[in-house]
């Protein structure tokens, strides 16, 4: 069992915890590799998938999570404007609870929007992305991904590499690694890289040859194209000669490190598409993961749930 | 009701009197003939007087807040004049200056005419703010001399700062015809973009857009530098940065007509305290770190900043009850105020409670230049009767206002107002 009701983010999460997930996650995973992918385990508990921002592949690999678990799920997709025009966030999370549901997803444009959800309703909640804060269970399975490559977390050297301050998958890959006694180096644009982060226990470094030769691991974080419009990036050719991933790059490494990418990938601006298509990149192993993690989560957050009302 | 009217005669009994306008501190009687102040010291009294005991209180002016927001008009269901006054005088506060930013702004001299004409039935004393520009829009200057004629006391387009500084200029230049204070909320809205809290650390942790201290400490340069140039008065809100107080302290130095204000919300909390995504804390300027938190009480001390203001900012339970991006800015500040500021400058900094009083009374009524002199013969009384001692922990039921935004509540207060005499009403909170 872990010590807290729901998951909103890994900032004070305890260690023991996130191991516990990771190994559940691991069991899982041979679950997934069997001809049948399904176990019992959420049986009668009720999921609500509640997204009121879009999202692709979080919100099917939550939904696959809940359906390889036997979970009943319901999806919610509401864009912010809707929302801002009607239903207040409130009424909508206590209309949805009023229907009898076990716990929630919930993604959100707003840092602590899952927060305040847990002071509107009693399920479980779990976060899937709240605004520019934390992303969890990303950061979750990038951990059980370098697990799996390394066999430890402790003393890794991994490096987050991109716009940092818009990145929730950034801050919860910090606060995990950091508490599971990972090195972090953060390489982008100074001005996308928040003022104060060295003060989370990370080293910033903007360069990214002595980064790529310092690290054992990276995560390439997308560019979103809508920045390059505010002046924060002044050109795709810059940012890719200055921070990407190109194969010429990791060529002049003296040892092969390990790529991994959140998605979707932008080809050509971060990370170059025969790095994300080659041996070093465990990208699609992070899907599987991500399904994996995700799965450990909803059973050890939701099973206790099932046996203390039937019990 | 916990207010009602005043006896034709009422006596004060036996209280520590602190009469921070002479700096004197006596035991003594206070006897209150039809609403006046009409004896001070040892009062031998027939039986038949109605008395209130003040043994283990102290008497003292009634406070003065020179920033308030009371919603009306526009918003009556977040607080009126009379609700507002009801919070006032809970809070031991006998007059007030209530902010521009209602729904009309008050940007002309009717609009103030309806405040003065509203304030006239109220228990306390309440002075409009004008807007500096019509609609509070920054583009044109309102009527000030006329509005200054129907009772406006300062002009400020409080929380839409004055963003062109050709603009701030004229309006400096402007208000030396009626030599009255502006009053600018200091923040570069470019700066702050969409910033919801302090720029920092926990900013950072929590992911929310940070509003980084340079937003308001480089307007307040900006303006100071205009106040000098054009020798106006200029009168600072809410100072809640460590640089800000930097360049105020300079600038008084050579400069005797600027003046500052601090919230009692800046002096006790610092950012850590948004660890919760606590919406009340969400306030313009944000709450800053420990280290900008030392420097405004030190500025206090060193009477850099000259007054408390509370910023009181009523909110509905749904404008609050939301996610952080969509919340309002402000909290309520009046019922909470001289619980928290006892507790910081008396109780943990050790400041004598004449010169916390000072905070409340005399100084920012020298700063409108009201009357100073409370305790004089024949002045109408305004008097709070507090008890600087009593612990308890702060409850809805403290509040007087029609909106219970506060984040003080579930803090553990130290000091109460109990009683408040204004304009022939006795105020109880007992």
């Amino acid at each position: 069992m872990l010590k807290n009701k729901h998951l909103l983010g890994l900032a004070g999460y305890p260690a023991e915890d996130i191991q516990t997930i990771i190994d559940t996650a691991f069991n899982f995973r041979e679950v997934l590799e069997r001809p049948i992918k399904k176990v019992p385990s959420l049986q009668g508990v009720t999921i609500v998938n509640l997204f009121f921002e879009n999202s692709t592949r979080t919100r099917i690999s939550f939904e696959l999570a809940q359906k390889r678990l036997s979970a009943d799920t319901v999806n919610f997709s509401a864009s912010s404007s809707s929302l801002k025009k009607g239903e207040s966030f409130k009424d909508t999370a206590q209309n949805i609870e009023a229907m009898k549901i076990d716990a929630v997803v919930m993604r959100h444009p707003t840092p602590g929007a899952p927060k305040h959800l847990t002071e509107f309703i009693d399920s479980i909640i779990i976060n899937a992305g709240d605004g520019t804060h934390e992303h969890p269970t990303q950061a979750i399975l990038d951990m059980m991904s370098l697990h799996e490559k390394f066999g430890k977390l402790k003393g890794l050297k991994v490096a987050i590499i991109g716009d940092i301050l818009h990145s929730r998958v950034a801050l919860s890959n910090i606060y995990g690694l950091i508490t599971m006694g990972a090195e972090v180096v953060l390489c982008g644009p100074p001005n996308l890289i928040p003022h104060h982060a060295e003060e989370l226990g990370v080293v910033v470094n903007h360069n990214i040859n002595e980064v790529l030769d310092w690290a054992d691991a990276i995560n390439v974080l997308r560019i979103q194209r809508e920045r390059m419009g505010k002046g924060l990036i002044p050109s795709i050719r810059e940012y890719r000669s200055l921070f990407g991933i190109t194969s010429t790059r990791l060529k002049t490494l003296k040892k092969e490190i390990v790529v991994m990418h959140p998605g979707p990938i932008n080809r050509g601006v971060e990370i170059d598409g025969v790095v994300a298509d080659g041996d070093q990149a465990i990208i699609l192993d992070q899907v599987l993961n991500g399904v994996a993690s995700r799965m450990a989560i909803l059973f050890l957050l939701c099973s206790g749930k099932k046996i203390n009302e039937e019990s | 009701m916990p207010a009602k009217k005043l006896k034709s005669r009422i006596l004060l009994v036996n209280g520590t009197i602190i009469d921070p306008y002479t700096k004197q501190i006596f035991l003594g009687d206070i006897l209150i003939e039809e609403g006046r102040i009409s004896k001070i010291g040892k009062i031998i009294s027939d039986s038949n007087i109605e008395k209130i005991d003040c043994s283990g209180k102290i008497i003292t002016h009634g406070f003065c807040d020179l920033h308030v927001h009371f919603r009306e008009p526009g918003r009556e269901d977040k607080e009126t004049l009379e609700s507002g006054s009801m919070a006032a005088m809970s809070g031991g506060f006998t007059r007030v200056c209530v902010m521009p930013n209602t729904n009309p702004p008050l940007d002309s001299p009717e609009a103030i005419n309806f405040i003065i004409k509203k304030a006239d039935e109220c228990p306390i004393y309440i002075h409009p703010i004008g807007a500096v520009t019509k609609m509070q829009a920054g583009n044109d200057l309102t009527e000030m001399g006329l509005m200054e004629k129907e009772g406006a006391v300062a002009f400020s387009d409080d929380g839409l700062p004055i963003q062109d500084g050709s603009m701030m200029r004229i309006a400096l230049e402007y208000s030396n015809l009626i030599k009255v204070p502006i009053i600018n909320h200091s923040e570069d809205e470019c700066l702050r973009a969409n910033g919801l809290m302090n720029e920092g650390v926990v900013s950072t942790k929590l992911g929310l857009d940070g509003n980084s201290d340079l937003a308001e400490s480089l307007m307040v340069n900006r303006d100071l530098e205009l106040a000098d140039f054009t020798n106006s008065k200029l009168h600072i809100p809410h100072v809640s940065s460590s640089k800000s107080v930097d360049l105020i302290r300079r600038k008084k130095r050579v400069n005797s007509k600027i003046s500052a204000e601090v919230t009692p919300h800046h002096l006790y909390f610092n950012e850590e305290a948004l660890n919760t995504f606590d919406t009340n804390l969400k306030v313009a300027p944000p709450i800053r770190t420990e280290s900008d938190r030392r420097s405004l009480i030190q500025a206090i001390k060193e009477g850099v900043i000259d007054c408390i203001a509370t910023d009181h900012a009523p909110h509905t339970l749904d404008d609050k009850e939301t996610t952080f991006d969509l919340a309002s800015f402000g909290m309520i500040g009046l019922e909470s105020c001289f619980g928290i500021i006892n507790k910081v400058l008396v109780k943990q900094e050790g400041m004598e409670l004449l010169d916390v009083i000072s905070l409340l009374t005399v100084n920012p009524r020298k700063i409108m230049n009201f009357e100073m002199d409370l305790f004089k013969i024949g002045r109408p009384a305004e008097i709070t009767i507090l008890d600087p001692d009593v612990e308890y922990i702060f409850k809805k039921n403290h509040i007087q206002s029609l909106s219970v935004n506060s984040p003080f509540l579930g803090e553990t207060m130290i000091g109460k107002t109990q009683y408040t005499i204004s304009k022939n009403i006795l105020f109880s909170n007992e």
